[in-house]
């Protein structure tokens, strides 16, 4: 009685059909059906952050959302932040600055809930950035240079 | 994850008449759910999405309070101008829970009713026994690693906590729980374990929260949400308070007072024993320590949690002083 489900995903702008079992998360059908590997799977359980994507402009886990339940929404990710012709995103570039990272595999969630920390206005001190930052775990202990990054990319959007 | 049937609630009704239904499981934000679908805590044969319904996601205040909709987000109410003035320990539970993304993600009634962090009823795979999960299996924590397990209102059976921030909260301020043919004071609305941890609330199947009212109060003008956890953010609570708080004209004088505390037991917990012994009297350190300790009275430890009873009264006291300009 598997139940498969034809849905369309707005990713990054670009229109997606696909199918899915109902229980697929977000996550998965991301980077095992349409290869968009950028966003991490790293506790599957809530609780590191890796899977940070935007739905609607809010910064959600991936892991922790039913593909089924994206339906509709403006989904990004990390391979649609960059501009048109290939320009970092100021958040990028600042993570590149700060050398933001160690092996990498948290950042494109830190980076998209960065993006979002800073739209929401929550970047205003380095106190408040440890705070809105806290869903995303450093297991290489980045910690520093990414609040570094984030307070430099927040100035430069003010 | 067992596979499961999805498919979106026409209506509150609809949700209502399928959720009476062996092996339906609702689902607003989906972040309880899905977790607890992965551990193999829960595997339902349909889940019926009510996330999409409208009307049940508005944040109202009035001069008689607060309205707050079932699918209203953690973050949308965290964030709301006038909840953090009015109600300043509702907003500031719900930005001291989870994290940035969960609560974009997670919904009042969802928070309400999410399920405890102990990591034996997590577990299935690991610890078969677990009453909560199965009744009359036994209970894997006694004699396991209780450093989260409750203190209060535990049970031979049953020694799991209630995780929430928000409940503390509202079990302070005498919030009303909102059903679609009945409200229930929220001190009547979670049970304690005694030999049927498997029932934690008094809905019945088929009855779904649609909404929160928290009457408006001086108190709840002057609340508080104080947490202690092990690390600085994104933690469940090793301790925590919610105060609300009134002082006479004289300003030192206390006419109201709320005390509830989180991570430290079975249900959300009022502490009135220490309302009690405070309202009528002079807000100083000397009175205000020495009532929070009836707030552990009747406490039971469990090896690991001890410490949560000498804690507690600390938090207790830091939280009222600290609303009180005196700390």
């Amino acid at each position: 009685m598997t139940q498969t489900i034809p849905l369309t995903l707005d990713i990054n702008g670009t229109p997606h059909a696909l199918a899915v079992e109902p229980r697929v998360t977000l996550l998965d059908a991301l980077r095992e059906q349409l290869h968009l590997t950028g966003t991490k799977k790293g506790c599957d359980q809530g609780q590191c952050g890796a899977c940070t994507v935007l739905v609607d402009g809010r910064r959600v886990l991936s892991c922790l959302t039913l593909a089924v339940q994206a339906e509709g929404c403006e989904i990004a990710t990390i391979e649609g932040i960059a501009g048109e012709n290939g320009e970092l995103h100021p958040v990028q570039a600042a993570f590149l600055e700060h050398d933001a990272f160690q092996c990498g595999y948290c950042t494109p969630g830190q980076i998209l809930s960065a993006v979002a920390c800073i739209r929401e206005g929550h970047a205003g001190s380095d106190t408040e950035i440890r705070e809105y930052m806290s869903g995303n775990l450093c297991r290489c202990g980045a910690y520093n240079t990414i609040v570094d990054a984030v307070r430099q990319a927040a100035e430069a959007a003010r | 994850m067992k596979d499961f049937t999805y498919s979106r609630a026409a209506s509150l009704e609809d949700a209502g008449l399928r959720a009476k239904e062996a092996g339906v499981l609702l689902m607003a934000g989906g972040t309880t759910l899905l977790d607890l679908a992965k551990c193999g805590v829960t595997e339902p044969d349909a889940v019926i999405d009510i996330g999409r319904l409208a009307g049940l996601a508005d944040i109202r205040l009035s001069d008689d309070g607060l309205h707050i909709g079932t699918l209203a987000r953690m973050s949308d109410v965290a964030d709301h101008q006038g909840v953090k003035s009015a109600f300043p320990a509702i907003a500031q539970s719900l930005s001291l829970a989870a994290s940035p993304q969960l609560r974009n993600m997670a919904t009042i009634g969802g928070n309400l009713l999410q399920r405890t962090r102990c990591a034996y009823f997590r577990d299935p795979g690991a610890f078969p026994a677990c009453n909560k999960r199965q009744p009359g299996s036994g209970c894997s924590a006694l004699g396991g690693v209780t450093r989260n397990h409750a203190v209060l209102g535990t049970s031979p059976h049953c020694i799991a906590s209630y995780p929430g921030d928000l409940a503390a909260a509202l079990i302070a301020l005498d919030a009303v729980v909102e059903l679609q043919d009945r409200k229930i004071p929220i001190a009547n609305f979670f049970l304690e374990p005694g030999d049927t941890p498997h029932i934690e609330t008094v809905l019945q199947p088929g009855e779904i929260v649609t909404g929160l009212f928290i009457p408006a109060s001086p108190a709840a003008h002057c609340s508080t949400y104080l947490k202690v956890r092990d690390r600085a953010s994104y933690e469940f609570a090793a301790a925590s308070a919610a105060v609300a708080l009134d002082l006479h004209e004289d300003g030192r004088t206390i006419r109201d007072l709320r005390v509830a505390l989180g991570g430290v037991a079975t249900t959300p917990w009022r502490a009135r024993s220490v309302e009690q012994a405070l309202i009528g009297k002079t807000l100083d350190e000397s009175n205000v320590a020495q009532a929070s300790r009836l707030a552990t009275e009747g406490a039971v430890p469990h090896g690991d949690n001890h410490y949560k009873i000498d804690l507690v009264p600390r938090v207790v006291t830091r939280a009222i002083l600290t609303l009180g300009g005196l700390a």
